[in-house]
């Protein structure tokens, strides 16, 4: 079975994170880097399920140079090897512009399954797993939280607000995770050494096919126009609990019309 | 006047409260069409026509509920192409957003997610990196696919046709792939939907336990609120994971969030910083929650919720 695993680097949610403002777009210097937790679920699934039932785990990450370091992680923890996705030509891309290239790279690469995370910390905007199974033609099993294989038939839970709904479908999928899934592994030594010899192919946009003027900044459909940081919220009534906390609690909601 | 097409989020012939959000905003860019998918489209006619829709296409074929959000992408494109719609509007909830993303694909329209206010030439705020930053972004090729947050309109009635209009499309073999084969209902209670509710209750670690989390449900209740809790307490398991707040969880703005024994990590604020007022009772008051309460008591909560819960009872009786 051929999985690949999408892997995207964002900035640190810990870090203070910023746009810039010569063009509105992520300032990745401003922040530490580190690979998108979500992710780090979706690859430990495809790394379980490659052990289940045999094949072969690819990993796929778009972003700058410095993503690099976000792909190694990835080998470190397993797998068999990267495709970095690199060109200047994709700084500023939307969900469409990133889909569509992501879309060509896992088509050359051919799969059975794509795994990745349902989301990712910095943009959220949770659109890219529909993308591209939309894009690939392929069944959308998005948000789950548990995965099953028999043959090409594959079973998931998909989380929902009321509960879960069983899917199934037919392989090849595109499959996203959430985090109740499994227990991500931590990288061993061994892996981390190994990870240093596992072939990592780069890519440009020329390399995928896919039209310029549908990526980055100017290919974009959306553009942010201003940005701004909100002000910080007014400091409110804090009170210690001397035995009428509860009740000065409620004197608040009645203030504020709550209650 | 040009269409705007509202994708109605609803539970049988329920209206969910974020669909009268929508065709509330629709009505300021033109006329709200709401399409309904599946069942109860007739019977909710009169809920939609309250709030100002001036017509309802309903597409009611099982295959909408049976496979997985695919088939209502397709619907939509169809209308799309059909109507040509000025502005396509959907909730910006899990299923809401991946309508929008195949649709985007399927149109190559901009589409623009978690939009929390939309001003007349179309410029939709958003706030970004949990809260910290307001956005302004613009769709700027075709019908703008934009996906709105729950809770950040408020839904005003005014009078609408609501014009019943059948949709019966053929959806394709391809947008019949994921197939739903059971629907697994978890919920507890008749609690309002966490991402709806006007009033939301968290509970943290500091909670202790899965039975403890019953104090935070009494809590809700005796403020008509719905539930949530911390990652902490859904990794440990004292809670559904569909209930964590949160960077990886839902995101919710309500009127009033109260945040018991929740200490306030980056990760639980991101999904709750933007709520309008918010309580906070926790016993340690370096908790950074505080920085964001409008009130807070610094207390034991085992002490604090129960004689809450007992005032808000007196005072409501």
């Amino acid at each position: 079975m051929n999985i690949v695993v999408c892997v995207k680097q964002v900035p640190d949610t810990w870090s203070d994170r910023t746009l810039r403002a010569s063009d509105n777009t992520l300032d990745r210097a401003a922040a530490d880097a580190e690979i998108n937790e979500l992710d780090t679920y979706a690859i430990e699934e495809g790394l379980r399920l490659a052990e289940a039932h045999g094949g072969e785990v690819t990993f796929v990450s778009m972003g700058p140079e410095r993503a690099l370091e976000s792909i190694r992680k990835a080998l470190s923890m397993g797998g068999d090897k990267a495709v970095h996705l690199v060109d200047d030509a994709l700084h500023g891309s939307d969900a469409l512009g990133t889909s569509a290239v992501l879309a060509a790279v896992i088509g050359q690469i051919g799969f059975d399954l794509v795994i990745l995370g349902s989301e990712s910390t910095d943009a959220r905007t949770g659109v890219l797993p529909a993308m591209l199974a939309e894009r690939l033609g392929v069944p959308q099993l998005s948000y789950a939280s548990k995965v099953e294989i028999d043959g090409t038939t594959i079973t998931i839970n998909r989380q929902a607000d009321y509960g879960y709904d069983r899917v199934e479908a037919t392989l090849p999928a595109v499959v996203s995770v959430v985090e109740k899934i499994n227990e991500p592994r931590y990288p061993s030594f061994k892996g981390i050494m190994a990870s240093k010899k596992k072939p990592v192919q780069t890519m440009s946009v020329a390399d995928t096919g896919i039209d310029q003027a549908q990526v980055g900044l100017d290919g974009a459909a959306c553009e942010v126009v201003t940005f701004a940081k909100r002000p910080a919220r007014q400091a409110g009534t804090v009170v210690a609990d001397e035995g009428a906390g509860g009740t000065k609690a409620a004197d608040f909601l009645v203030s504020r019309k709550f209650i | 006047m040009a269409e705007i097409l509202v994708l109605a989020d609803h539970e049988g012939e329920t209206v969910k409260k974020v669909t009268l959000e929508l065709v509330t905003l629709a009505r300021r860019f033109g006329e709200a069409a709401v399409v309904w998918t599946g069942q109860g489209g007739e019977a909710a006619k009169d809920k939609l026509a309250e709030y100002g829709a001036a017509k309802v296409y309903i597409a009611q074929g099982s295959e909408y509920d049976d496979y997985v959000v695919a088939p209502k992408a397709e619907l939509l494109a169809w209308l799309v192409g059909q109507r040509n719609p000025a502005l396509v509007l959907l909730p910006s909830t899990a299923e809401g957003k991946e309508v929008g993303g195949r649709l985007a694909v399927k149109t190559g329209s901009g589409i623009l997610t978690d939009v929390v206010g939309l001003s007349d030439d179309l410029t939709a705020e958003q706030l970004i990196f949990g809260g910290a930053i307001n956005v302004s972004s613009k769709v700027r090729t075709g019908s703008p696919i934009i996906a709105i947050r729950p809770n950040a309109i408020v839904p005003e009635p005014a009078a609408g046709a609501a014009v019943v209009e059948p949709v019966d499309i053929t959806i394709s073999d391809q947008a019949r792939q994921a197939r739903v084969l059971e629907r697994v209902v978890q919920q507890r209670g008749a609690r309002p939907e966490l991402t709806e509710a006007s009033i939301v209750v968290s509970g943290g670690r500091g909670v202790g336990s899965a039975d403890n989390m019953a104090l935070i449900e009494k809590l809700a209740d005796s403020l008509g609120a719905a539930v949530g809790a911390s990652r902490a307490v859904t990794d440990a398991g004292w809670y559904p994971h569909q209930f964590q707040v949160g960077q990886t969880g839902k995101t919710v703005s309500p009127q009033l969030y109260v945040a018991v024994g929740i200490s306030g990590a980056i990760q639980h604020r991101a999904g709750m910083q933007t709520s309008k007022t918010i309580m906070v009772v926790n016993k340690d008051p370096e908790a950074p929650i505080f920085e964001l309460a409008d009130f807070g008591v610094v207390g034991d909560l085992f002490k604090v919720v129960p004689q809450l819960v007992e005032e808000i009872g007196k005072r409501t009786s």
